[in-house]
């Protein structure tokens, strides 16, 4: 494996609150290489999304990084001043937000946003920036891109606004980006072009994407690693097949199984009983282990084995085998 | 876009007409000019005599209707109380008040959105929290003990800046202007902070309140997101969203700084229409108040009318037959 582009070690994420801190990301760690797309999947509130927005510094105060270490390129960021912090948003690492109806300002045209950020970042004329604006809204496939430039955000279909919001983010060209849940607020027709225009893109480039989704479908498509999340710490993280064929933490085995599948017959689909924690009232030892079938007086008393940012472990005492699962 | 202008100022019109015909009615009421004009010898006959000079023998529709073909001429009859045509003496006293108004209007909003962008960049820090104290005193105090305390601030116990008038004018053809002498520019400074106050404040708290509204926005975190400065995010993502609500507020203020000049002009002593009409109210100069509330009327509906064209410019989303 080559230099990861992006290596997030033991990464805690704080909000104090009145009655006590919460974690909403505790001790995640895991590389990226170039070009290759993670899926970061889990329910609301597993700490995906608070992840991301920690890469690329965009934590909502008075949430925080208190804890580990997030590399770039073989530079630490985590610790830059703010004004250096800025010039690697964009530049280095993109981000893509779910919402493409909220993410363009309503009152600018889209090739000014293009512009604005291309000049920001790249050392070119305005004419040369206008060119660039072109050749991203013509690479995200957006129909009479020369004429769309100067159009507004609200003159575009959904679908047609995620493109914009991906050249965007891409327009730069950064070398990783995090892309939170890209396809949740779109058609369901619209989400599959979506992700292979991403994939393509990414692909092409030789960008790293994070794909932050709770769509298993999404993660089967698109996704070369996975990392599962539960209650902000990493359940399980592997190679896609591994993971969704051969599922290793309980609760990837019960995601996995409550998926619904074109081939299953029409049984009830499966699920896991209860829902996860809140993040104030954690129950002791591993978060899973009320939800988890094979928990015991281990599980209640210390939290899963930490994984490493490369293998293919779950953090559990007693993983799934191949056997259960199938 | 001309069809809604269209409609625009036909309601406008509409509205003119209704005003109208309640400034017209209401001074009816108000009390007989007529026991003002003659004093205490007359005779039965000088106040039928008068009546029927002045029309107000004839029936009330009759008298609307003169009314209002007066007004469409800018015509608005005789001042009791001066003999002259109410139009001149409107005309005389116009420019101080416009003036008045213009200088507040503008102390108001300039600084109204530059403390209130702000105190929404910086709202945890001192200043901004101090600024934000210091406007309550001016959305809770009224405008005449704010005069009033400006003068005794000012002009009594500093002795730097005149206490009433206008200072010396200026004819430019017909209009009298006090912006081109330094005793006129500074008879203007007090009236216009007095005007303005409540107006400034109350623009600084919605423009603050509008702006972190917007910086909560997801196109604002995006615009981060894409390592914009914080300067391009406030001013060229931010200001702009947030400026459409606050132009509806504004323009509605600067309606009320005209009307509400009525208080600190009397304060002043300021030579406007807001004085004229206090002066014509305890005549019972109805001419002169008709005249008057039509004026605020026209303003109130111009106002708005421009407001709504705003909008347009500032807003893509409201060009529905777009030029594309």
């Amino acid at each position: 494996m080559t230099d990861p582009v992006l290596s997030v070690k033991n990464l805690v994420v704080e909000i104090p609150t009145r009655r006590a801190v919460l974690r909403p990301v505790d001790d995640v760690s895991y590389d990226i290489a170039p070009g290759e797309i993670l899926g970061v999947v889990g329910e609301s509130g597993a700490g995906k999304s608070m992840t991301g927005n920690a890469v690329i510094g965009l934590l909502d105060r008075p949430a925080h990084i208190a804890g580990g270490e997030i590399w770039l390129k073989g530079k630490r960021i985590d610790n830059l001043r703010a004004d250096q912090m800025r010039k690697v948003r964009g530049k280095e690492i993109g981000m893509i937000f779910q919402d493409p109806l909220t993410s363009l300002n309503p009152l600018l045209r889209i090739g000014d946003q293009l512009e604005e950020t291309i000049l920001e970042h790249l050392p070119v004329s305005r004419a040369e920036a206008r060119k660039r604006a072109l050749q991203a809204l013509e690479e995200v496939g957006i129909p009479a891109a020369a004429e769309r430039l100067g159009s507004y955000p609200h003159e575009f279909s959904g679908g047609m606004r995620q493109r914009v919001v991906i050249a965007l983010a891409l327009c730069a060209e950064p070398s990783l980006v995090i892309a939170d849940e890209p396809t949740t607020a779109l058609d369901v027709s619209v989400q599959a072009q979506i992700i292979a225009l991403l994939k393509r893109l990414c692909r092409e480039r030789g960008t790293s994407v994070i794909l932050v989704t709770h769509d298993m479908g999404v993660i089967a498509e698109a996704a070369d690693r996975v990392a599962v999340m539960y209650a902000g710490r990493l359940a399980e993280l592997g190679p896609v097949e591994q993971v969704l064929n051969a599922p290793r933490h309980p609760y990837t085995d019960g995601l996995v199984g409550s998926m619904p599948m074109a081939s299953a017959g029409k049984e009830r689909l499966r699920q896991i009983p209860g829902s996860m924690p809140r993040l104030g009232s954690l129950p002791d030892g591993c978060a899973f282990h009320p939800r988890c079938p094979k928990a015991d007086a281990e599980c209640r008393q210390n939290p899963g084995p930490t994984l490493d940012a490369t293998g293919g472990r779950a953090a559990c005492w007693f993983p799934v085998s191949q056997e259960v699962s199938a | 876009m001309l069809a809604f202008v269209l409609r625009r100022v036909f309601q406008s019109l509409l509205v003119l007409l209704v005003v109208g015909l309640v400034a017209f009615s209401m001074f009816r009421f108000v009390g007989d000019p007529v026991d003002n004009m003659l004093g205490q010898e007359r005779t039965q006959a000088d106040i039928d005599r008068l009546r029927t000079q002045l029309g107000l023998d004839q029936p009330f529709p009759v008298q609307y209707f003169k009314f209002l073909q007066g007004a469409v001429q800018g015509n608005f009859g005789v001042s009791y109380r001066q003999g002259r045509p109410v139009a001149d003496i409107i005309a005389e006293r116009a420019p101080a008040t416009l003036e008045l108004a213009a200088v507040s209007g503008l102390f108001a909003i300039t600084l109204g959105i530059i403390l209130g962008v702000f105190t929404a960049i910086r709202r945890n820090g001192v200043a901004a929290n101090a600024i934000m104290t210091l406007s309550l005193i001016g959305v809770s105090l009224p405008t005449f003990l704010i005069g009033i305390l400006l003068i005794y601030v000012f002009s009594v116990e500093l002795d730097m800046l005149p206490s009433f008038g206008r200072g010396d004018v200026v004819d430019v053809g017909w209009w009298s202007t006090g912006f081109l002498t330094k005793s006129g520019l500074m008879a203007l400074i007090l009236p216009s902070i007095t005007l303005g106050l409540y107006q400034m404040t109350l623009i600084m708290r919605l423009v603050r309140s509008e702006m972190l509204e917007v910086l909560r926005q997801d196109y604002i975190r995006f615009a981060r997101a894409r390592g914009l400065r914080e300067r391009a995010v406030n001013f060229r993502h931010a200001i702009k969203n947030t400026l459409v609500p606050v132009i509806t507020v504004t323009g509605l203020q600067l309606g009320s700084i005209i009307a509400f000049a009525i208080i600190t002009e009397t304060v002043f002593q300021w030579p406007g229409v807001g004085l004229l009409f206090i002066n014509a109210v305890q005549f019972v100069d109805i001419p002169v108040m008709a005249a008057y509330l039509m004026l605020i009327s026209v303003m109130f509906v111009a106002i708005n009318l421009i407001v709504d064209l705003l909008y347009f410019a500032i807003d893509p989303r409201l060009r529905v037959d777009g030029r594309h």
